[in-house]
């Protein structure tokens, strides 16, 4: 069963990202990217993360992709994009560089992480909720604001700080336009 | 693997695996059976406000109006716009109208949850809950699945290649993606109380009256819950998506025959899921309306069977009102809606759930609770302060220097 889960899953996320990368149209592309991240959130219910699931489907193809669509399309750009016109004339030698590299330290990294990757984590150990249906959420917000608060607010200041900085961005051009 | 189902815990038998296909069933009839209802019931309401007669050809007081109306739609003709982009076009009704009634399943239908009972009843000797699913996650799979239905309204809109529908979208997914938070933040309030995400636990902590969580949450959550909900089924006075007079049909201009019917189906589904819901959360859902010890019992019924009964009334209460709120307010404008939602609704549901979380710590800890509610008042106040301070700022900047677009 848990086999069949995995390839179906696994199945999903590839043919997902196949796509984001094949079709040429970029909504096309946008719900390929939708099929992948449901395909993560499957494999999150599989392995009994189902907290995890549900805010990769909320957040993740609820709230993120759904933005990428509405800026495809208020912008206009929802037309197929010529592909053979090259803004930046090294752009596919250095893409094909850029990949087999990533490819290689991918490789590196699950061939040296291997004793890691068979290794089987704490999961679930929290005595008292051993078998309740929330002893899952009730994990994740423990380590999420206990022990790596820090960590979890740091974050949240750099959202913070990326939103402000576009905000002034922007700004800063439109003042220039209307000087002028 | 899952323990969506007490049935489906150990082997999985054949006895366990044909209740549960039955029960899918019963859903799925009871849903579709209901939108029909709720379309007729909607029509009549709103025909009886008007001072109308409302469809009364079709069956006895025009109840099987919508039936013909549905066989009507199935033989019209199928159209595909000629700059529709054909496969999305076709994908967008199911995206809306298979959430719509995936979230059904799991609203806890009937079950005996009265002083703390946990809800299960046996059938052929087995145990099971009068519920389709009841996943850990519980609620957020209601969230999730209201998300994605945003996808089914965004892409018919794009997909038919046309503007108007695509207006129409672009309004709903941002309205959808904005109330969503809102929506979010009071369940919040209603998940800190009830210690539990799933439905069944939620239901089973409101026994009597007062610990129903629109009362032990403070009305205020329950208020926001159900204008953010509103917003979520695009349902008047939050209708933007469909405003006839600026966007001719809304998103589903292009669509006609069975494939509107489907955005139709889904449109009353969800008005029915969603009052559901609402029930669920705040009022108590399948338990009888108890004061204390004393308990509202309908007599001759089993427990089990009443708490049905109890549900269908409460949920009528609120089709009635999704009903009354479209008879009688004016639809907002745009910009109305997103202050509504961000300004307002965020802010507020925000706030609420830090004075509720500081509250329950107080319990907690045996800190003096009067002192720690006022110093959180206080606290709160200092904040909309601030933001007002802020919203007068950026009016002013924008009456001196023009909007920065």
């Amino acid at each position: 069963m848990q086999f069949f889960v995995f390839v179906c899953a696994a199945l999903m996320i590839l043919l997902g990202a196949v796509g984001v990368i094949v079709r040429k149209h970029p909504v096309h592309a946008a719900l390929s990217l939708v099929l992948t991240l449901f395909g993560v959130a499957v494999s999150f219910v599989s392995q009994e993360a189902h907290f995890l699931a549900a805010v990769q489907v909320i957040v993740y193809a609820g709230a993120i992709v759904v933005l990428f669509l509405f800026v495809i399309m208020l912008l206009g750009v929802d037309r197929v994009e010529n592909l053979r016109t090259e803004p930046l004339t090294a752009q596919r030698p250095l893409a094909i560089i850029t990949c087999l590299g990533l490819v290689g330290v991918l490789v590196a990294a699950i061939v040296n992480g291997n004793g890691v990757l068979n290794e089987r984590g704490e999961g679930i150990n929290l005595p008292d909720l051993q078998n309740g249906p929330d002893a899952n959420t009730v994990q994740l917000a423990e380590s999420i604001f206990s022990r790596y608060v820090v960590a979890f607010e740091v974050t949240s200041v750099l959202l913070v700080i990326a939103v402000v900085g576009t905000v002034l961005l922007t700004r800063k051009r439109q003042v220039k336009t209307s000087v002028k | 693997m899952i323990a969506l189902d007490p049935l489906l815990e150990g082997d999985l038998l054949w006895v366990p695996l044909l209740i549960v296909l039955v029960k899918v069933l019963i859903v799925f009839v009871v849903g579709l059976l209901a939108t029909m209802l709720m379309v007729w019931f909607e029509r009549k309401a709103i025909a009886g406000m008007q001072n109308r007669i409302g469809p009364n050809k079709t069956g006895p007081f025009g109840i099987l109006q919508t039936l013909a109306d549905g066989i009507k739609l199935f033989f019209k003709e199928d159209l595909f716009p000629s700059r529709a982009d054909r496969f999305v076009f076709a994908l967008a009704p199911f995206l809306s109208f298979v959430p719509a009634f995936l979230a059904f399943a799991i609203i806890p239908l009937g079950g005996d949850f009265r002083g703390g009972s946990s809800g299960e009843v046996t059938l052929f000797g087995q145990v099971t809950r009068i519920q389709l699913a009841d996943p850990p996650i519980g609620v957020l799979f209601a969230l999730a699945i209201s998300s994605i239905a945003v996808y089914g309204i965004m892409l018919a809109g794009w997909s038919s290649g046309s503007k108007y529908p695509l207006l129409g979208s672009v309004r709903a997914s941002a309205q959808m993606v904005s109330y969503e938070a809102a929506l979010g933040l009071s369940l919040a309030c209603v998940l800190l109380l009830a210690g539990t995400l799933s439905t069944s636990g939620i239901v089973a902590a409101q026994s009597t009256i007062t610990d129903w969580h629109v009362v032990s949450t403070g009305i205020v959550p329950f208020i926001i819950f159900l204008i953010a909900a509103t917003a979520e089924l695009n349902r008047p006075p939050f209708d933007l998506v469909e405003a006839e007079q600026e966007l001719v049909g809304g998103f589903n201009t292009e669509y006609s025959s069975i494939r509107f019917a489907l955005f139709y189906l889904a449109e009353f589904m969800n008005t029915v899921t969603m009052s559901a819901l609402i029930v669920t959360l705040f009022f108590g859902g399948p338990q009888p309306i108890a004061i204390g010890s004393f308990v509202l019992d309908i007599p001759l019924l089993p427990n089990a069977l009443e708490g049905t009964v109890w549900l269908l009334a409460k949920i009528l209460v609120f089709l009635y009102m999704y009903i009354w709120f479209r008879a009688t307010l004016p639809r907002l404008r745009y910009d109305q809606l997103m202050d509504l939602g961000w300004k307002l609704l965020i802010p507020a549901a925000l706030g609420w759930f830090m004075l509720l979380a500081a509250q329950r710590l107080a319990r907690q800890n045996g800190w003096n609770i009067i002192v720690v509610t006022a110093g959180s008042i206080a606290v709160l106040v200092i904040c909309y302060l601030l933001m007002q301070a802020a919203f007068a700022k950026s009016a002013r900047d924008r009456s001196t220097q023009g909007t920065m677009f």
